[in-house]
């Protein structure tokens, strides 16, 4: 039954929602969500466009808050600790939670300088050069630019990009790695890259994926969450989540089944 | 004897043929005592008796040669440029011949130098104050309403202002007092200081606003991988918006200082003397400068005064035009690079 899943072991929550609502402004975005992230396992968020699948992600790490007017109400529990308590410092959260965009956005600098500045704004003494080399060879990047580190970051090609993001993202070592729509923007063979590397970087990260493949979602995902937009509010939630085997087969929900069977959406 | 001087010049501004007569003076010096030894010299000064411009210098010049063989028979007819390296290199005098406009441009450059010194960092601050931090309340939209009007003020009224508070109020301030300095050919609190911190306050909104546009300019992508990777703002600021702004801000700012370069209300009102002939030697000495000297030329009686006037408005071009052309080559250097 858990074909996706290596140990049988029941894996342990890393992060979890309780009746999470999140506003722009007076319009809810987002509304009753309880799902949980698991730890060392990727969990894809899917559904049709417009229903909440990327601000749902960015509130795992408060990066919500960068869109003005914008707030959540309910709780994201992560490590124990509800991430939106007024104690809580985004900017630590961010740290714990990294993230990865749509569009591949490499700082204007050198490959080095993406991995360096990054650790370093952290605190990071330690050897620079080794910690680029292994970031850059965990987001299988190393073999192709390990001539060329001063070169700009913008001068690779989208793939290689969103791999050096993904590389400047382990940088900080986080514990969870967000990726919104990571190879929405890529060619099947890019993609096939990132959706490899993720399977790698699984054993060590936890990773959260928004797509709107769904075929992607079935290949790299363990656990599926789906989102639409509730007919009774027209906000977007969460209508059934489990692991993706039993999405993809036997969905509970007859919205989920007609929308990864393809007949809507 | 005579001389006479024609000069010839590339530009279409006014042009002289001059001629001069020569002059006996009396100077007497050494006057010590009742029982005085006195030195008398008879002292031979050039003097511009007329001139003509550059047009009628070329088209009718048999009609001046003549006229000048007639009238002025001991003088020297001269073709002469009045823009030259002497010009831009000798003080003011009251003399056409002699005077040029290095007093003018030392203190063009110390006034900007205490202009940009004010100006660019609290504007530059202000900005991204505004931009990355300030939150959308009625008072910081009020602020943002204010500076884009106060771009728009006259800029006399920065020079009342500029009376008002560096002349009159922070007199001590700006005339050097509490720092122990006096210099006894400064007035008052008519120094460079109180022109720069003028001129600061007049150009403030435009490099606010400038600076403003061209943080805005940076993708909020840029900022979005920042915080993704848990940077903080100062973080973010300094390290991506700024280094990417950057080109934009100082473009901002060279366009900011050409127009404080060619003020010149504010200043007759703040108290630019309109005739030194020694340069600046610190912010607390009186000054002059470009455009002030040109009013205060245009102003003259004399032909040969509103011609020094015209060379001295060519200078003040080629320094605006070189400084609006540095402001476009940086733009064109680093634009389109997202």
């Amino acid at each position: 039954m858990q074909q996706n899943i290596e140990t049988t072991e029941k894996p342990e929550l890393v992060i979890e929602t309780r009746n999470l609502n999140i506003f722009y402004n007076d319009f809810r975005a987002v509304s009753n969500v309880n799902m949980s992230v698991k730890r060392h396992r990727i969990t894809a968020i899917i559904g049709p466009s417009g229903c909440g699948k990327t601000t749902l992600l960015r509130s795992f790490n408060r990066m919500n808050e960068l869109v003005p007017g914008s707030h959540a109400e309910g709780e994201v529990i992560f490590d124990g600790q509800n991430l939106y308590d007024p104690m809580v410092d985004p900017v630590e959260v961010r740290y714990r939670i990294g993230m990865v965009f749509q569009k591949a956005n490499p700082f204007p600098k050198s490959i080095y300088e993406n991995i360096a500045w990054s650790a370093r704004i952290h605190g990071y003494r330690g050897r620079m050069d080794g910690l680029v080399e292994s970031c850059l060879r965990q987001a299988a990047l190393w073999d192709e630019v390990k001539d060329k580190l001063n070169q700009s970051g913008l001068a690779l090609s989208g793939g290689q990009q969103q791999r050096l993001c993904i590389a400047r993202a382990l940088a900080v070592q986080p514990e969870v790695i967000l990726m919104d729509e990571p190879a929405s923007a890529l060619d099947p063979i890019a993609t096939l890259k990132i959706e490899e590397l993720m399977q790698e970087l699984k054993k060590n990260y936890t990773i959260v994926i928004v797509t709107h493949n769904m075929q992607q979602a079935a290949r790299v995902s363990d656990y599926t969450a789906m989102m639409m937009l509730s007919d009774a509010q027209r906000a977007g939630t969460v209508i059934e989540y489990n692991e993706t085997n039993i999405i993809f087969t036997r969905p509970q929900d007859k919205r989920t089944e007609d929308y990864v069977t393809g007949r809507f959406g | 004897m005579g001389l006479i001087t024609k000069s010839f010049a590339p530009w279409r501004n006014p042009q002289i043929l001059s001629v001069s007569c020569p002059l006996v003076v009396q100077m007497s010096t050494g006057i010590c005592c009742v029982s005085a030894s006195l030195v008398i010299a008879r002292v031979v000064r050039l003097q511009v008796e007329k001139t003509w411009n550059l047009w009628d210098s070329l088209s009718k010049s048999g009609e001046i040669n003549t006229e000048v063989a007639r009238d002025y028979p001991d003088a020297e007819l001269r073709f002469t440029s009045w823009l030259n390296s002497d010009f831009i290199n000798r003080p003011q005098t009251s003399e056409p011949v002699t005077a040029g406009i290095r007093t003018a441009i030392y203190g063009s450059l110390w006034t900007i130098l205490f202009t940009v010194l004010v100006a660019f960092p609290i504007g530059v601050g202000a900005a991204i104050y505004l931009e990355e931090y300030a939150t959308d309340t009625w008072i910081n939209r009020l602020i943002q309403t204010n500076i884009n009007n106060l771009a728009g003020v006259p800029s006399i009224v920065y020079g009342i202002l500029g009376l008002a508070i560096f002349v009159r109020a922070l007199e001590p301030l700006t005339s050097g007092q509490i720092f122990g300095i006096v210099d006894p050919t400064t007035a008052n609190g008519r120094t460079v200081l109180s022109a720069g911190l003028t001129l600061g306050i007049l150009v403030l909104p435009l490099i606010i606003i400038n600076a403003q546009e061209a943080i805005r300019a940076v993708p909020v992508s840029l900022r979005r991988a920042s915080y993704g990777i848990g940077a903080t703002k100062w973080q973010t600021t300094w390290s991506h918006v700024l280094p990417n702004s950057i080109p934009g801000i100082l473009t901002g700012t060279i366009l900011a200082i050409s127009r404080a370069i060619g003020e010149t209300a504010p200043l007759v009102v703040v108290g630019a003397s309109t005739a030194i002939s020694f340069d600046p030697a610190s912010p607390f000495s009186k000054f002059t400068t470009l455009p002030i000297q040109i009013y205060q030329w245009t102003s003259r009686p004399q032909d040969e005064f509103r011609a020094l006037a015209a060379a001295a408005i060519l200078v003040l071009l080629m320094l605006l035009l070189t400084l609006n052309a540095a402001a476009i080559l940086l733009r064109n250097r680093y634009s389109g690079r997202f």
